[in-house]
């Protein structure tokens, strides 16, 4: 082992998670297509024959980046949430504590392989909506760095959900209550100039509404918000979230006695 | 040579205000076998678990192999495996993916064929692609030890590893912990069966609500704390002791039929020779004699018993 860094170590933890995903890959793999598919039948479908442009770009294609950053936030949530607390759960985590692995590291294999699992979900929604919808990307480097940051930073906040929750019920409460509401309300699935101005107002406390805005800018180079503030509030995130990390394990909190 | 593990001062104060450890001194030696006696909550796992990691010391001073746990955590753990008491496992793993796992976790390249010879040894071989969720939990037992052998450690803490065991794999671990010892590997353990540590330890250490009562080598503590006893099977019932016998310590026990000496193992049988001459000289019969050395269990209770009496003073 180098004395400087455990790559073994976060080999090991990137891999073992990776393999509880490899284990259910045909439902990793099929969910998100028919569930992406059955948002093209519904939203596209049925809304997009009512409201055929949004901002010049087909309604179908318009919600393709929605869709992918919905399955980001709740994927890379689930996966980094469940990856850390179920160690908690079972006891198993004293081998992480008594590991000569530090907590750069072990972020790196739980949040790294959180990340890769949904970046694989969210490319796949990608591939199936060139299947229905005239997709463009405009800015494909961009885009690719939207979709890593913002892995990264929920797979990240997933982490900190992981080591707070003492259920799996306070598992599931801040994904259930707190990010799919405030996904569903920050432009998905529409832009935020649709809304009334008292409401927009209302919408920019919303830090999906950034997110998904500086995705949508990378395929088709329009946005609800400039672009610099979303990459702006999306790295502000992050930084937020790796100080409570940092905290956590400095402290211990809910993880040693 | 220097200690392997030295533990100074070291105090473990729990939010609650339970004072788990209270300012335990000991020391290691590198090689040796050392069991960790104490009742229930005496602080055995605490200390074990702030060795190794898991638990954060109050205050106080762990350093393994000269590094402090804290400081050098990446060099001191590199060298600790421990097997906790708790069944903890990845039940949807298979054993080989388990034990792999955990020597990479650890920071040790790929070794196919150390995984395959601990395996062997703990006959879990054949089990190697089953899911640990199928496994007895004897099994289940035995992957946690090739899980904390697997990055080969050199000092390897067992916390209770034959709690709730059965009698074959009990026999198997303690040929297992004679085969680490003669490959230099040190080993503390915790246990509550007292015949465990004195079959297999070095060394013995002694804890009681949070403090070190004693660590020593085992067959110094037997020497230094055991008694005898010698028991007189008498041929007629005595109802009380003559006055020519009043300068042994003797007790009449058995309704009558049995009278016990005991004495201080140190002392030899100094004592026995002249007592079994007045015994004759007075005429008493016997039809038979024992001696019985104090175990260890003896031991260990006295000093319990006697540390928990003068806190009780105190």
């Amino acid at each position: 082992m180098s004395q400087g860094f455990n790559h073994r170590g976060v080999w090991a933890i990137y891999r073992f998670e990776m393999a509880r995903f490899l284990r259910t890959l045909v439902q990793s793999v099929v969910t998100p297509v028919i569930t992406t598919s059955l948002y093209f039948v519904v939203f596209g479908a049925a809304i997009g024959s009512r409201m055929s442009e949004v901002g010049g770009v087909s309604y179908g294609a318009f919600i393709v980046p929605g869709l992918m950053m919905l399955s980001l936030f709740t994927g890379s949530i689930s996966n980094a949430s469940f990856g850390i607390y179920f160690p908690k759960f079972t006891g198993t985590i004293y081998e992480l504590l008594s590991a000569p692995i530090s907590a750069v590291e072990l972020v790196l294999g739980y949040v790294g392989a959180a990340a890769t699992k949904s970046i694989l979900v969210a490319t796949i929604i990608l591939v199936t909506a060139f299947c229905f919808v005239p997709v463009r990307i405009e800015h494909p480097v961009w885009m690719l760095g939207f979709l890593l940051l913002t892995a990264l930073t929920f797979s990240l906040f997933g982490f900190v959900v992981g080591i707070w929750a003492k259920s799996f019920e306070q598992l599931q409460l801040i994904p259930m209550l707190v990010v799919t509401p405030l996904t569903f309300l920050g432009g998905a699935f529409y832009s935020i100039d649709m809304l009334p101005a008292a409401w927009r107002t209302v919408a920019l406390f919303n830090p999906v509404v950034y997110l998904v805005s500086g995705f949508r800018w990378s395929f088709y180079g329009a946005a609800d918000v400039d672009v610099g503030v979303s990459l702006g509030i999306t790295l502000g995130l992050l930084i937020g979230l790796l100080v409570v990390v940092s905290w956590m394990f400095k402290t211990g909190y809910r993880l040693k006695q | 040579m220097p200690p392997i593990l030295s533990i100074s001062r070291l105090t473990k104060r729990y939010a609650s205000g339970l004072a788990a450890l209270d300012g335990v001194d000991l020391e290691i030696d590198k090689g040796e076998i050392f069991a960790l006696l104490g009742p229930n909550g005496a602080g055995k796992t605490t200390l074990i678990n702030i060795v190794c990691g898991i638990v954060t010391r109050t205050s106080g001073e762990v350093t393994l192999d000269g590094q402090d746990i804290e400081r050098g955590f990446r060099m001191a753990r590199t060298k600790i495996g421990l097997v906790p008491q708790e069944l903890t496992t990845d039940a949807f793993e298979t054993v080989i993916a388990t034990v792999t796992f955990s020597r990479g976790l650890f920071g040790r390249p790929p070794a196919p064929a150390i995984i395959e010879k601990i395996l062997r040894d703990l006959s879990l071989w054949e089990k190697r692609n089953d899911k640990i969720m199928t496994l007895s939990g004897g099994m289940k037992r035995r992957v946690m030890i090739a899980k904390a052998l697997a990055h080969e450690p050199e000092v390897l803490f067992l916390d209770e590893p034959t709690a709730g065991v059965d009698v074959a794999l009990r026999r198997d671990m303690w040929n297992l912990v004679r085969g680490l010892r003669e490959r230099g590997v040190t080993i503390i353990l915790t246990t509550h069966y007292i015949e465990e540590a004195q079959e297999m330890a070095d060394r013995i250490g002694i804890i009681s609500k949070g403090k070190l009562l004693l660590a020593e080598d085992k067959a110094t503590l037997m020497k230094k704390l055991g008694k005898r006893a010698l028991t007189l099977s008498l041929q007629e019932p005595m109802s009380e002791l003559p006055e020519a016998l009043s300068a042994w310590p003797l007790t009449i026990k058995s309704g009558g039929y049995e009278l016990e000496y005991t004495y201080d193992a140190n002392d030899g049988q100094a004592g026995v020779p002249a007592l079994l001459r007045r015994v004759a000289e007075l005429g008493i019969g016997f039809r038979d004699l024992a001696t019985r050395q104090s175990s260890l269990e003896d031991i260990f209770v006295n000093l319990v018993s006697a540390s928990t009496e003068s806190e009780a003073r105190t």
